[in-house]
């Protein structure tokens, strides 16, 4: 599905990705987790085509495509969604105006007409019970006065709409209460089918009781530099990540 | 006086008569005042305050013509035009240049004694009630009232009698056409009497074979103690259109007056608001909106005074600037000595599409007194980066997600507006005026690529 390869980035001149391995497959859940400033949400910008960041070296194919030749809309249509760590705030664009542009948008990439009233109203209606979102919160703007919680929610909410290939789900626990945690990462759960993957950022643990990852990899320094199964992420969780910092000889 | 101003004081001296004897005594009474005070006159020049994008000297030296003798247009703009804004239930006036025109029974459906005619007509019926009015609002050391006044023949004349409360909007279209180069110029008197209600909409449009064309416009709105007034401007012009407008607004105790100033479509045009609290206990709701493209100018200048407290002034104005158009915000809130209890907001924003697009922008705030709770703030910027990108995420491109969030910038704009209606077809224009396409032209007969993005 997803296959990178000594990817390397920058942002404003500074080289944050330095040569990212990563292979995702079909009904895979990976966890991505490391220390802050790791280069993690990085990855997820430049992997949903964030064009403030340059891609300075490397490749990323998605089903056999150049991923990086593709604006982010291409992206989105042919599979890869971006769950924001910090969902942004669209005021005076309301959520079904939205989640409408984004549902024709993707039919018409596919050739087919717009969606009719009756049946995107349905599925909305289904869609938001996934995540027991608010029908209040659709007719609002995008984001706006959203708590945390209900942000974090509403991307799954788009995620379950546009039922992407690839979910990259960036820090999607920060700023989660418990309840919020397992709502959210039930939705995942329940998004989850043998066609397609997710990967989880995240910087602990916690949400990694709830989102069973089939890899663990360890992102420092713009590299991934341990790969390996559930077991890792608990190890991290006892050890910290010192342990790593003391493995590649740094203290 | 400026060479500018010279030829319109030679026409007015040779054709006195003629202005005269198509107009009525209570208008050609204020002529040679204005002549007075336009020989004293010096023009701003572009660029000086209050006049940042605005040419006076170079827009009024244009060799515009007037149509002193009132001759009927050839064409009958009713038959061929449409205005974007149909299907509203509103009574339907139209003002072809500065000739009023009824449509059907327009009047039947408004209560009686409302009065909503040519202003000439009302001024020869009734001299002294429009002598109250006419020209005692707007001050002739502001060059478009001058010399609005040198040379206005008719216009518009609204009335409601106290205590009348008109439940349908009172629709009046505006179209300027004729020949090319010519001037028109129109005065719009609003008398609201105590307790009364009213919601008016202009929509100001152009002929689409019309060139170079100016519409010189002097209104003046007096809404009495206890009166509603809700006034909204909608232009729809032309690139070949000068509009210079002129508003001034007096508000006796606990008025309630709403002014929305809507420019679409336009070539070069300068909006003027000048209100006044004359007692307290009044609120005055002040916004606007532009969308500049091209090399389309629209100038905005507000000056609000308080003079009395227990009052209150909310302003909004929010342009989009794109291209090498220009914009400008001037804007004043005055709050006298003993104004208290006085509250202003006063808020200009501005989204910049291009290098060579222009924003001028001046809030200001001057505060005599204490006890008042003012604020005034100006933001101009390009479309946040991060908001396209999470759009574009979701997979509108990138096209579609500026124009969603172009429209989303003028939401609070449109929401002021209370004609039902109004506010969606608005939306809908604005969206397709972003979209690089005309609303107005499917519901009109007249090929028109003057109305085009």
């Amino acid at each position: 599905m997803l296959k990178v390869t000594d990817l390397h980035a920058e942002i404003n001149g500074k080289e944050i990705l330095k040569g990212i391995n990563l292979e995702v497959r079909p009904g895979e859940v990976h966890a991505i987790m490391g220390p802050n400033g790791s280069g993690k949400s990085t990855l997820s910008m430049v992997l949903a085509g964030n064009p403030a960041y340059t891609v300075t070296g490397g490749t990323a194919e998605f089903y056999g495509k150049d991923l990086l030749a593709m604006p982010p809309e291409v992206r989105s249509h042919e599979g890869v969604f971006l769950g924001f760590q910090y969902p942004v705030e669209i005021p005076g664009v309301s959520m079904m105006n939205f989640m409408r542009a984004a549902v024709n948008a993707r039919r018409k990439y596919f050739g087919e007409p717009p969606m009719g009233a009756a049946d995107f109203l349905k599925l909305m209606r289904d869609k938001r019970a996934v995540v027991e979102l608010d029908t209040k919160l659709a007719s609002r703007s995008v984001n706006e006065g959203f708590s945390g919680g209900e942000k974090k929610r509403n991307e799954i909410f788009q995620m379950a709409v546009l039922e992407p290939r690839l979910s990259i789900l960036d820090e999607t626990d920060s700023g989660l209460d418990i309840d919020a945690l397992r709502i959210v990462a039930e939705g995942v759960n329940k998004l989850k089918t043998a066609d397609n993957a997710t990967i989880v950022i995240t910087h602990y643990q916690r949400l990694l009781d709830y989102i069973k990852p089939d890899v663990v990899h360890i992102l420092y320094k713009g590299r991934i530099v341990k790969t390996a199964g559930p077991e890792l992420a608990l190890e991290l969780e006892e050890r910290g990540y010192d342990w790593i910092k003391k493995e590649l000889g740094e203290e | 006086m400026e060479n500018s101003l010279r030829q319109y004081i030679d026409l007015y001296r040779a054709n006195g008569e003629d202005l005269d004897s198509r107009s009525a005594p209570v208008i050609n009474a204020l002529r040679r005042d204005a002549c007075r005070r336009l020989e004293e006159m010096t023009l701003p020049a572009a660029g000086t305050e209050n006049y940042e994008v605005t040419d006076l000297p170079g827009i009024l030296g244009h060799d515009y013509g007037l149509n002193v003798r009132r001759v009927p247009l050839a064409v009958d703009p009713a038959e061929s035009f449409r205005c974007g804004v149909p299907r509203m239930s509103t009574a339907l006036f139209m003002l072809v240049n500065d000739r009023f025109g009824r449509i059907g029974d327009s009047e039947s459906v408004l209560p009686v004694g409302v009065e909503v005619c040519g202003l000439a007509d009302m001024a020869r019926r009734c001299p002294e009630r429009v002598a109250d009015y006419y020209g005692r609002l707007a001050d002739m050391a502001n060059p478009i009232v001058a010399l609005s006044t040198l040379l206005a023949q008719d216009g518009v004349w609204i009335r409601i009698p106290a205590g009348v409360k008109v439940e349908r909007p009172v629709q009046l279209v505006e179209i300027l056409g004729g020949a090319d180069n010519l001037m028109a110029v129109r005065r719009v008197v609003i008398v609201a009497e105590p307790g009364s209600e009213v919601r008016i909409l202009v929509c100001d449009h152009t002929l689409p074979s019309a060139r170079d064309m100016m519409a010189l416009q002097t209104i003046e709105i007096y809404a009495a103690e206890n009166s509603r007034v809700e006034l909204y401007d909608l232009e729809e012009s032309s690139e070949g259109t000068h509009r210079l407008s002129s508003l001034w607004l007096r508000q006796e105790k606990d008025s309630h007056v709403t002014l929305n100033g809507l420019t679409i479509y336009n070539g070069v045009t300068r909006n003027e608001y000048h209100t006044v609290f004359a007692a307290p206990g009044s609120t005055l709701h002040l916004s606007g909106m532009g969308i500049a493209d091209r090399e389309r100018v629209i100038d905005t200048y507000s000056h609000v005074d308080h003079q009395y407290g227990h009052c209150s002034t909310e302003e909004l104005f929010k342009f989009s600037v794109d291209d090498k158009a220009r914009c400008a915000f001037t804007g004043m809130v005055k709050v006298a000595h003993g104004a208290e209890k006085t509250e202003a907001s006063q808020t200009n924003r501005n989204l910049i599409g291009s290098h060579e697009a222009r924003m001028h922008s001046k809030p200001q705030l001057e505060i005599y007194n204490d006890d008042v709770r003012c604020s005034h703030g100006s933001a101009t910027g390009r479309l946040d980066e991060m908001q396209l990108f999470y759009m574009r995420t979701r997979g509108l491109d990138e096209s579609e997600a500026r124009l969603l969030l172009k429209q989303a910038f003028m939401a609070d704009v449109i929401d002021k507006v209370a004609i039902p209606g109004l506010r969606e077809r608005l939306i809908y224009m604005v969206e397709r005026r972003f979209a690089g396409e005309s609303a107005g032209c499917h519901d009109c007969n007249s090929e028109c690529p003057g109305l085009r993005g």
